[in-house]
């Protein structure tokens, strides 16, 4: 049994297309791991971006993490504390490991820092990628303009909200850079007392912009009023429903039907009084 | 105190730079803000990471004229002086891979080591695989893994969790593989290579000076571009030296040293 245990001879024509097929299957198993792990790095759909952000895809595209907007947001003179000198922690933060939201790139948390919406907005022109777009924070007079923010939209849950069981409170309301505009206070009676007023605060959907300074105010445990990304809190009503009452609404809907009615069927070649009478006999 | 000339400069150019940028988020400095990501110096020039810039236009975005102009800036400084001076020079994460470097020497790492083998090329296919991921996913890939992003921003902004990747790279330079990360596997010490190949500055080798001690070899981290040593006197012209300087450090015969290259010479 001296035999030693042949290997297999191969030729240096397949040893390379052994190689090839070899680094060829590496490099693939890396990527989709890879790939992988980028769909999970994009975190959480909940995250609110800095003003200005472009709609999450492609601002996660277009941002480079490097932080020039949480720098400017720290640093803003208006976050510089009167009594100490020293910035106080910015509303901007750039996103760590652990944070459910893709590493390096900036964002919010409204209860425990609100964006204060500033005047001269200094997180955005800094942005050198136009992941915080400029032009979409300008106004048609070419100045920048901080009521065009849209990081979100504050939600009333109004199971908890005590100005909802009758309770006084405008903690929200007189918080809100937009202060009857954002939240209006809606009269209402109090069936319950009998002399009472409801105070009910209500978001006007076009013009809040999620700032979070609202959120932060709130008085109970956690917030009754909190901020979610459009995309999140909104629905949607399509087509089919058209406010007949409103012109702006209809246009609406007559630009969309030019774009979109496209469905031929036999019915619908003919008209709806036709088709609905066919086979039946007038006598 | 000359054996180690390159090596303190080299410390003194990778602090004061994450002083800067640290300086620039805590104190509100704008000599250089920003991360090595992109940063603004004096809210004027723009500085951008090529290959991350090339990231961003695999995964679709609209590149400004920005990160275009902060990209050029950077590969043209890099390709026509530098070299892979980057790596050496500026980026945060060398220093944690020396410091397993320096610490493996110490422990005669190499002479227990079972052999570990990798192809030094890695490093190339994970730019093309980090485009394509990039493409694929709409995310700029290498940058969600970057340990170079990942200590740069630990600095300015705070560490997380994150701050475990820069262990695991020290432990594998320790324990699995000398220079594992910076010599064989990170795409932006391979995308710096390609910038830095024709660079002007570059290591000159005088084999007639040279007395084959070989210390050169054990300090380079990139040994194979010296691979003239004590044969001829040329340039290391191998894109992947890094013109950290140690072999001319602690070589004591004056056979190597900075040069320039000529190319009307030549
Ligand atoms: S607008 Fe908001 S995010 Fe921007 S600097 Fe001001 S507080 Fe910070
Ligand atoms: S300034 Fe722009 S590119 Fe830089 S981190 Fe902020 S959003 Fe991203
Ligand atoms: S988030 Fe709250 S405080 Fe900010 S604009 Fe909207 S309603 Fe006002
Ligand atoms: S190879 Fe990568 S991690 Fe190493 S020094 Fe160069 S850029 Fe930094
Ligand atoms: S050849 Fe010299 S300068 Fe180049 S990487 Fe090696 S030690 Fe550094």
């Amino acid at each position: 049994m001296n035999d030693t245990i042949k290997k297999p001879q191969i030729s240096e024509r397949r040893k390379f297309f052994t190689n090839i097929a070899h680094n060829a299957g590496l490099g693939v198993m890396g990527g989709l791991l890879w790939a992988g792990y980028a769909d999970k790095a994009k975190g959480s759909t909940l995250t609110l971006r800095p003003p200005g952000a472009l709609k999450e895809e492609d601002f996660l595209s277009a941002c480079i993490k490097c932080g020039l907007c949480a720098e400017a947001c720290v640093n803003r003179p208006s976050n510089i504390s009167k009594l100490t000198g020293k910035p106080r922690p910015g509303t901007l933060k750039m996103a760590k490991a652990k944070d459910d939201v893709t590493i390096g790139t900036p964002f919010f948390v409204a209860a425990d820092i609100p964006c204060y919406m500033c005047e001269d907005i200094p997180c955005v022109p800094v942005c050198p990628t136009g992941a915080l777009d400029l032009a979409s924070l300008t106004n048609k007079n070419n100045e920048l303009d901080f009521r065009l923010m849209d990081m979100g939209i504050a939600v009333v849950d109004p199971n908890s909200c005590i100005a909802f069981w009758g309770i006084q409170c405008d903690a929200c309301y007189r918080a809100c850079p937009l202060m009857d505009e954002a939240i209006k206070l809606e009269y209402d009676r109090n069936e319950r007392t009998g002399k009472h007023a409801f105070l009910k605060p209500i978001i006007v959907m076009d013009i809040c912009t999620g700032c979070g300074l609202c959120e932060k105010a709130c008085v109970t445990e956690k917030p009754a009023i909190f901020i979610q990304p459009r995309e999140i809190a909104l629905g949607k009503p399509g087509d089919h429903y058209v406010k007949g009452w409103d012109s702006k609404d209809e246009q609406r809907a007559v630009s969309q039907e030019a774009k979109d009615v496209t469905t031929k069927t036999e019915r619908s070649e003919k008209g709806a009084a036709d088709y609905l009478n066919e086979g039946v006999d007038f006598e | 105190m000359s054996n180690v000339k390159y090596l303190i400069l080299r410390r003194v150019s990778q602090i004061t730079l994450l002083v800067l940028y640290f300086g620039a988020n805590a104190y509100g400095w704008k000599m250089l803000a920003g991360t090595m990501s992109s940063s603004s110096v004096l809210e004027k020039i723009p500085l951008s990471d090529p290959f991350a810039v090339l990231q961003m236009l695999a995964a679709g975005a609209v590149l400004t004229f920005d990160v275009i102009l902060g990209a050029m800036i950077i590969a043209l400084f890099y390709g026509i002086i530098g070299g892979r001076a980057f790596c050496s020079w500026v980026c945060p994460v060398n220093m944690v891979t020396d410091a397993a470097n320096w610490l493996r020497r110490k422990l005669y790492m190499d002479k227990i080591e079972r052999k570990v083998w990798m192809s030094r090329n890695i490093r190339y296919y994970m730019i093309i695989l980090a485009l394509v991921v990039s493409f694929v996913s709409g995310l700029a890939a290498f940058e969600i893994i970057s340990p170079i992003t990942i200590l740069n921003r630990g600095v300015i902004f705070g560490f997380g969790a994150g701050a475990g990747l820069l262990v695991a790279i020290f432990l594998f330079d320790l324990f699995v593989l000398k220079n594992g990360w910076c010599g064989h596997i990170c795409p932006l010490g391979g995308v710096h290579s390609i910038i830095g190949k024709y660079s002007l500055i570059r290591v000159k080798h005088n084999s007639d000076n040279c007395t084959l001690c070989m210390k050169c070899k054990e300090v380079c981290p990139e040994v194979q571009v010296l691979d003239m040593i004590g044969k001829r006197s040329e340039f290391v012209v191998k894109q992947e030296c890094t013109n950290c300087g140690r072999c001319v450090d602690v070589c004591n015969d004056d056979a190597l040293g900075f040069s320039i290259r000529n190319y009307l010479k030549q």
